[in-house]
């Protein structure tokens, strides 16, 4: 009764052996590495590229521990972290001579330190979270009423252009709020206005409104339109984040969406947080914008009385200047910057390539200005600043055009960097942040080893000297729990924190419920008077359902905390969820298959070495001498 | 080993009120300290920013306080984290402050003092993920009571699932006592664990409640308390042992896993100890009180008994 078919035997087998492939990796540990991957879509990383990481390194001297290609780029590991960081050195001069416009991302990297044929399986160590390797975490909230604004701002531009170009005159065209407001003289301009804009903005809602001599024509976006927006300022932002950070040279960068207006940004390995904040948080735009140059109207907007559609900025040097609120054109016209020198004074510049619509307006601006000023402005987080303010001489066609006037070359190269780098869609604002220093990493290991390692100690010492045999079988099958648990984790590569070694711990101390509910039970049998094998196999079976029914309980805090819980209690529950599953196979199917190998075969079974079994009515002498214990 | 040679079943239901009403005045007690003193909650709730550091010799708090001042802070907490070379320190969230930064500031106003001093974490939270985050945990809290008591109506009756529910409650309320009279910090970790502890100590109800539904099918000619009696004795040593074993476990995470896990840990064992009374203790009487007895189980039976087509005499 106590014989397993031999595909059970089979399954259990095969389980236990991939839990120990997989979890193999994790203690091979990691080495470090340096990463080499391209800056640029155009630059592929391939086989050359490894020839000469591995050329260079050679003339150096620095020793290697192998070089590999996949699709992230050249990986180069080092035997320890001084090497790593004495390479990377080496290869960012090689690779990239000018600074000012790096072509590869050389970034510090961990590599699995598995044999070949241990990866090649997929089988890798966990991935460990922040709190364990160290380094920052943002959670930065997307402004989408701004990504609003903005879209509005750009297409009261567009209307009035559209207008312009009809020959539709209005009186007034502003952003209210939210909607866009047009003031007419007349109703039928209005409904000429109106088909004009319905054709040329399938996204806004138009509504007549006004009384008596006001004709207004309100217009405000669909909300597909507003939702639109909203998703793409969202992916928008992801990509200008992804296309930052790849400055900043981070190895394995976690930018993902959560919610529908939030981002996550994970740095592993990275110390430097001001720096990360600092390129991260900054939100720079490019405005073109045309400067009111009138007599005494710059004096009268100092003195507090701005002309209408006019605000005062500073220009770099400290004089103030009177710019035109409407924008000609915006960074999104953009298609590159790069820092440079003007050809003609020698100054540290920045030039920049537009896209053809924006090559088209610049044209048409600079034909009809010319003589007038225009002001080329960086907004940084809702500041402004006039980098230049250069007079137009002639039209200029082309889409390229030059920034220069008093700036540095670093500042030549940052402007260039965030122009380039794209600029968000929206707004952002840092709404939590965690930032943890590798010793304290290593430290959070250790610590969640420990307690691991010693409460697992314990429960197994108390178990083999409570249950014997069967102590040794529920210490068997919480080890191959513990497998499967680290298996599974490494499998799935699910991030591992410090809550979710604790969960790890818990789930452990919890799972041997399963087996004490076993063990008991078979006790209980056997003072009935049960025959050992009939012991056995009543005692599994009838613990069964308490073990289910009690995992299952488990089982739904486990997913309440997985839907509800974020940040550290996410890490605890994936690993709680995921153990009590284990718990159920390794503690009921495991150990039984284990009792089965051991007492299954034997017909006669007098006595099983589950302990002392307590008979009411025998003294305790007299048990000891009972056939049904062992000593 | 046999730590449990019980004789005869233990009439724990003789002092069923008694228990019940040390249950009532330790839960009322909970309740006067939640509502008087209120929950220390952290960084992750209040919203705020907290920068631990860590210095080469062990630090003045003293000289750190005077640093924060110096350095135009208010408010803040300055304490030992773990070590006497580690130390917390706390901002609490300001209107206008750029507090995306604070992590940076607080560190230079400390490295005058201590130059060996180094930043090992900065965790800064806003105003509107604290709140979401103690929406989600009062959410979490009642999915998981839900849960379980459409689970344990399901299989069992709506008798068990009511008293067990109540009894954890209790339990959980008793847990978040503790931290309000002695004013522990109550983070998301601490409320991982009481989550953890609430689906755990459900388990042992779960346990006993069995052997109750077992024994009512069972045995005859027993009433009501004797039937409770009977399963709760017999489960005790086990219910004895996998508490020791799990607290076994939460007792080396006490002791070797740090500050960051003390007060994890310290909830868990809290909420095992008072698991194991709950659920025997408050959770047995209160199937009682409301009126559980046999016929309930027996009926059940006769049904699946029918429905099955099986032909075995009907009990």
């Amino acid at each position: 009764m106590n014989r397993y078919p031999l595909w059970k035997y089979i399954t259990v087998a095969v389980a236990l052996v991939l839990g120990f492939i997989y979890t193999l990796p994790n203690f091979f540990g990691e080495s470090p590495a340096v990463q080499i991957s391209s800056a640029k879509a155009t630059l592929k990383v391939d086989a050359k590229t490894q020839a000469r990481v591995e050329e260079s390194l050679k003339s150096a001297g620095i020793a290697h521990e192998g070089i590999q290609l996949d699709l992230n780029g050249v990986k180069t590991r080092f035997a320890d972290t001084d090497t790593q960081l004495k390479a990377k050195d080496l290869l960012e001069k090689a690779f990239n001579p000018d600074s000012a416009d790096p072509q590869y991302v050389i970034a510090l990297n961990l590599l699995s330190a598995s044999p070949h044929w241990l990866t090649s399986l997929h089988a890798l160590p966990m991935y460990l979270g922040l709190d364990l390797r160290g380094g920052v975490h943002f959670l930065l909230q997307v402004d989408m009423k701004g990504a609003l604004t903005k879209r509005l701002d750009s297409t009261s531009a567009d209307m009035r252009s559209a207008l312009r170009d009809k020959n539709i005159r209005h009186a007034g065209l502003s952003r209210e709020g939210e909607r866009i407001v047009i003031k007419f003289r007349d109703a039928e301009t209005r409904a000429k206005a109106r088909s004009t804009i319905a054709d040329s903005q399938p996204d806004l809602t138009l509504a007549e409104t006004g009384e008596g001599d006001e004709f207004r024509l309100v217009a405000t976006l669909k909300p597909e339109a507003t939702k639109k927006i909203g998703e793409f300022a969202l992916k928008q932002n992801i990509t200008t984040l992804h296309n930052r950070i790849n400055e900043l040279g981070v190895a394995e960068p976690v930018i993902q969406q959560q919610g529908a207006d939030r981002i996550v940004v994970q740095l592993p390995g990275v110390q430097d947080t001001a720096k990360a904040k600092d390129i991260l948080g900054r939100t720079a735009t490019l405005e073109i914008r045309m400067v009111d140059d009138a007599p005494g109207s710059l004096e009268a907007a100092i003195a507090g009385s701005a002309p209408f559609g006019t605000e005062v900025y500073t220009e770099r040097g400290g004089q103030p200047l009177l710019v035109k609120k409407q924008v000609v054109l915006t960074g999104d016209r953009l298609t590159d910057a790069q820092p440079g020198f003007d050809g003609q004074t020698n100054e540290p510049a920045v030039h920049l390539t537009l896209d053809s619509a924006g090559a088209r307006i610049f044209k048409d601006v600079t034909r009809d200005n010319v003589g007038k000023r225009m002001a080329i402005l960086l907004i940084e987080k809702g500041k402004g600043e006039v980098i230049t303010a250069p007079v137009i001489r002639t039209e200029i066609g082309g889409g390229r055009v030059q920034i220069s006037g008093r700036m540095t070359t670093s500042e030549a190269n940052d402007t260039a960097l965030l122009l380039r780098a794209g600029s968000l869609a929206a707004p952002m604002d840092i709404i939590e942040e965690r930032t943890i220093g590798p010793s304290l990493g290593a430290e959070n290991i250790k610590k969640g080893f420990n307690s691991t390692l010693w409460g697992f100690a314990a429960i197994a010492v108390f178990m083999i000297l409570y249950y014997q045999m069967f102590g040794v079988v529920s210490v068997i099958a919480l080890a191959s729990n513990l497998l499967f648990l680290i298996a599974l984790l490494s499998m799935l590569q699910a991030t591992l924190t410090l809550p979710g070694i604790a969960a790890i711990a818990l789930t452990l101390g919890m799972a041997i419920d399963a087996n004490v509910l076993i063990n008991e039970r078979v006790r209980e049998e056997l003072r009935n008077g049960m025959p050992p094998q009939g012991a056995i196999s009543e005692g599994y079976e009838r613990a069964f359902g308490t073990i289910l029914d009690s995992n299952i309980t488990t089982l739904i805090a486990g997913l309440a905390l997985l839907i509800f819980g974020s940040g550290p209690v996410r890490g605890f529950a994936v690993v709680h969820c995921l153990g009590i599953l284990t718990s159920i196979f390794s503690s009921v199917v495991v150990s039984r298959s284990l009792v089965n190998l051991i007492y299954g075969r034997q017909k006669k079974l007098t006595k099983v070495a589950i302990g002392q079994v307590w008979k009411p009515g025998n003294s305790a002498g007299a048990a000891a001498v009972n056939g049904k214990n062992e000593g | 080993m046999e730590f449990f040679r019980i004789r005869k079943d233990i009439p724990f239901m003789r002092h069923a009120l008694k228990f019940n009403i040390i249950s009532l005045v330790t839960f009322l007690l909970a309740v006067f300290f939640l509502a008087t003193k209120g929950l220390h909650l952290s960084v992750e709730f209040t919203g705020g920013t907290l920068v631990e550091v860590k210095y080469e010799q062990a630090a003045d708090l003293e000289n750190i306080r005077g640093a924060l001042g110096k350095a135009g802070f208010t408010d803040y907490q300055v304490q030992n984290f773990g070590s006497s070379r580690d130390v917390m320190i706390r901002l609490p969230l300001k209107g206008e402050q750029n507090t995306a930064q604070l992590g940076e500031v607080v560190m230079k106003s400390l490295a005058a003092d201590a130059p060996g001093a180094s930043l090992s974490r900065v965790e800064f939270v806003g105003p509107q993920v604290g709140k979401e985050l103690a929406e989600n945990g009062a959410m979490a809290l009642l999915l998981v009571v839900i849960g379980i008591v459409i689970y344990l109506a399901f299989r069992f009756e709506w008798r068990f699932s009511v008293s067990a529910i109540i009894a954890n409650l209790h339990d959980v309320i008793i847990i978040l006592g503790f931290f309000a009279f002695f004013q522990w910090e109550f983070s998301l970790s601490v409320l991982a664990a009481v989550l953890a502890v609430l689906g755990y100590s459900v388990n042992e109800s779960v346990v006993v409640f069995d052997r109750v539904r077992e024994t009512f099918k069972k045995v005859r000619g027993l009433t009501t308390p004797e039937v409770l009696d009977h399963a709760i004795t017999s489960t005790i040593s086990r219910t004895i042992i996998t508490h020791g074993s799990t607290q076994l476990m939460v007792l080396s995470m006490l002791i070797f896993g740090g500050e960051t896990l003390y007060y994890f840990a310290l909830a868990l064992t809290i909420g095992i100890c008072f698991g194991i009374y709950s659920s025997v203790l408050v959770a047995s009487p209160l199937v009682m009180w409301l009126g559980v007895s046999r016929e309930q189980f027996m009926a059940k039976q006769k049904k699946v008994i029918e429905g099955a087509n099986e032909e075995g005499a009907v009990v």
